[in-house]
């Protein structure tokens, strides 16, 4: 049977543009362009290089929880090479946090079936890092995350693991939830090709009932989370800036000695 | 008073630092309750005890060195049910927030990640985070559950305040599903002899304009007069001049120290990610227009390879 791949991609904010944050202290989406994520796209690109090594036999499907707009993140994810599209869209959801979020992906990719789910590290505007670990726990299957190199062959996934005080060989059975840093290998760009047959390929939409969720568990009501501020940031006050006319290591070091540095 | 777990994260029972820090901000919300997991905690205990753990819940199996995260959740979870916590505090390393967020699952709890700062309020602790590259600080806070919150290294200062720091074995039985993820090989990182990135009082990265891996030697010169850690940004790891585990930045270590000074590199949104929140800013770049220089306290436009030389030249007269 050929082998059911499922990759959750982000659609957010772009992070160079000036995010900011609603009246509801959400995430204010309405001024800032958005895209899929760009650390999702390396786990697209695992995912096609997973199915390429298995000779084409597998099937790609990327998976989205968002507002409407999110649909260009699949889009491109699909222009990429991926075979089909899950949108989760439902009003209710604005506002979801981290473990909602989890909640909404673990009931659609049960719903959708898979073998082996892959993520990115990190969404670019939450970042918080913590959603495949969530998966893991959710779906009861291991969890083999922050992977630099993967494979897949025979039934198990077996990847490099670059921690702060060592690099991990790490090796599971399937089905299991992945995730890939930014040290796995450059994101492919669409062909035009791809990006014609994007157009053509399925986009399946769900709802909150059609995976039988109540209103109540997500969404900014369902959050486990508050905010109850936020503000900006005064900007850094202008400090010195000199140009080196040959003394500009010494100007430095007068500066690092006033602030009791040396 | 309520107690308040705080994971030990340790090297064969050597404390790291930002457990201490942890341990500081515990107290502010009740009485921190250590949880050490592996080899070494009666070492661990007289630290962990001069920081203010009235107890040290320890256990030690292989399990937690052969597979990953699950089986340190396990034992997370026999410490919250031994003692019902106000809080869990972890560090906010990658996997501190990973155990964190399994641990949240499994508790049906409210999670915060990367706390700045935290304090006691009415409704539970008060986390302060720094969002969108640093440009916001929000004030957040957990509406169901036990808060589970995970901490940035260098949010407090660690502060002594001798208790107990009791051992008391924690049994912890591992599930099925936490064994499923198999450690088949362990490479431990070589040290440099530096400060650990993240727990450095300061820092100082090269970028792309340090123009190659043998010129590192300058930033590193640098950084060992002033007793610093060394950084990199993307662009410098990617071109294979320095190793992944020192990038500052989104996708590499978020640092926070009184002083970071940036050769070379010119201020991208992902680097500033990981140092907007840094005391101090100093940057050396030849372009008077990087963005860096929105940032810094103290910024010379110039050759890094003509300042840092003479910098770390200066200093060392300055120290004798
Ligand atoms: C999803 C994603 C995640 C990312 N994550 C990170 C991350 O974690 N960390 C990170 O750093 N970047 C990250 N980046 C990359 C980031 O966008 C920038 O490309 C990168 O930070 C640039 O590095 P740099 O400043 O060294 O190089 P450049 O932008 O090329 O800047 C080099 C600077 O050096 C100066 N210079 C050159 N020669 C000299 C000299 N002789 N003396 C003095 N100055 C000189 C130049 O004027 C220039 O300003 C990420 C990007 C993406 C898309
Ligand atoms: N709304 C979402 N829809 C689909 N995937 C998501 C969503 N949020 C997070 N993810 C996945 O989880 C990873 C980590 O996200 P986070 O925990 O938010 O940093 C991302 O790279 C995505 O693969």
């Amino acid at each position: 049977m050929s082998l059911r791949i499922v990759v959750t991609v982000k659609y957010v904010p772009d992070a160079t543009g000036d995010r900011h944050f609603a009246e509801d202290l959400t995430v204010d989406r309405d001024d800032v362009d958005g895209l899929l994520s760009e650390l999702d796209e390396y786990a697209v690109e695992q995912a096609l290089q997973i199915k390429e090594a298995a000779d084409g036999e597998a099937e790609i499907t990327v998976l989205t929880v968002g507002p409407e707009d999110a649909k260009d993140a699949l889009r491109k994810a699909l222009s990429m090479g991926a075979d089909k599209a899950v949108h989760v869209e439902d009003d209710d959801l604005h506002g979801t946090d981290a473990l909602g979020t989890s909640l909404v992906l673990a009931k659609a990719l049960e719903h959708v079936g898979y073998d082996l789910v892959v993520s990115g590290m990190a969404s670019t505007d939450g970042g918080m890092g913590v959603v495949p670990a969530m998966l893991a726990e959710r779906l009861g299957v291991p969890q083999v995350t922050l992977l630099s190199e993967v494979k897949v062959e025979d039934g198990k996934v077996t990847g490099r693991r670059d921690g702060d005080a060592a690099s991990e060989q790490l090796e599971a059975s399937l089905p299991a939830v992945v995730s890939v840093t930014d040290q796995s290998g450059e994101a492919r760009y669409p062909s035009f090709k791809g990006i014609m047959a994007a157009k053509k390929k399925p986009v399946e939409s769900l709802d909150l009932s059609d995976l039988g969720l109540e209103a109540e568990e997500v969404g900014l009501e369902g959050a486990w989370t508050k905010v109850d501020e936020a503000t900006e940031r005064p900007a850094r006050t202008a400090g010195t800036v000199v140009k080196d006319e040959g003394e500009g290591g010494k100007q430095l070091a007068e500066f690092l000695a006033g602030q009791k540095f040396i | 008073m309520a107690e308040v777990l705080v994971y030990v994260d340790h090297v064969d029972g050597a404390v790291r630092k930002p457990t201490l820090e942890l341990l500081t901000l515990a107290r502010r919300i009740g009485e921190p309750v250590a949880v050490h997991l592996g080899a070494g905690a009666d070492a661990a205990a007289a630290v962990l005890g001069e920081y203010g753990a009235v107890k040290v819940l320890a256990a030690d199996a292989s399990e937690f060195a052969d597979y990953l995260v699950a089986p340190k959740v396990d034992a997370l979870e026999a410490a919250y049910n031994a003692v019902s916590p106000a809080a869990v505090l972890l560090p906010s390393s990658a996997e501190g927030k990973e155990i964190a967020a399994r641990l949240a699952v499994r508790i049906g709890s409210g999670i915060i990640t990367d706390a700045v700062d935290l304090e006691a309020g009415a409704e539970g602790p008060v986390a302060t985070q720094s969002v969108f590259a640093a440009s916001y600080s929000t004030k957040s806070r957990v509406t169901k559950g036990t808060p589970v919150i995970t901490v940035k290294p260098n949010s407090a200062a660690p502060e002594a305040a001798q208790a107990a720091g009791t051992v008391e074995q924690l049994a912890v039985s591992f599930g099925e599903k936490s064994t499923g993820t198999k450690v088949v090989s362990r490479t431990p990182r070589e040290s440099t002899g530096r400060p650990e990135l993240t727990e450095a009082a300061i820092v100082v990265s090269g970028g792309r304009g340090v123009n190659g891996a043998e010129n590192f030697s300058i930033i590193e010169a640098l950084a060992d007069s002033l007793g610093a850690a060394v950084g990199a940004s993307r662009a410098a790891v990617d071109a294979g001049w320095y190793p992944h585990t020192n990038q500052v930045g989104q996708t590499g270590k978020s640092v926070s120290p009184q002083l970071y000074i940036a050769a070379g590199i010119s201020g991208a949104i992902q680097h500033r990610a990981g140092m907007q929140t840094s005391k101090t800013i100093v940057a050396i770049n030849k372009d008077a227009e990087a963005p860096i220089f929105d940032l810094v306290d103290y910024g010379v436009v110039g050759d890094l390879f003509e300042v840092v030389p003479q910098l770390t030249d200066e200093v060392k007269t300055r120290k004798g």
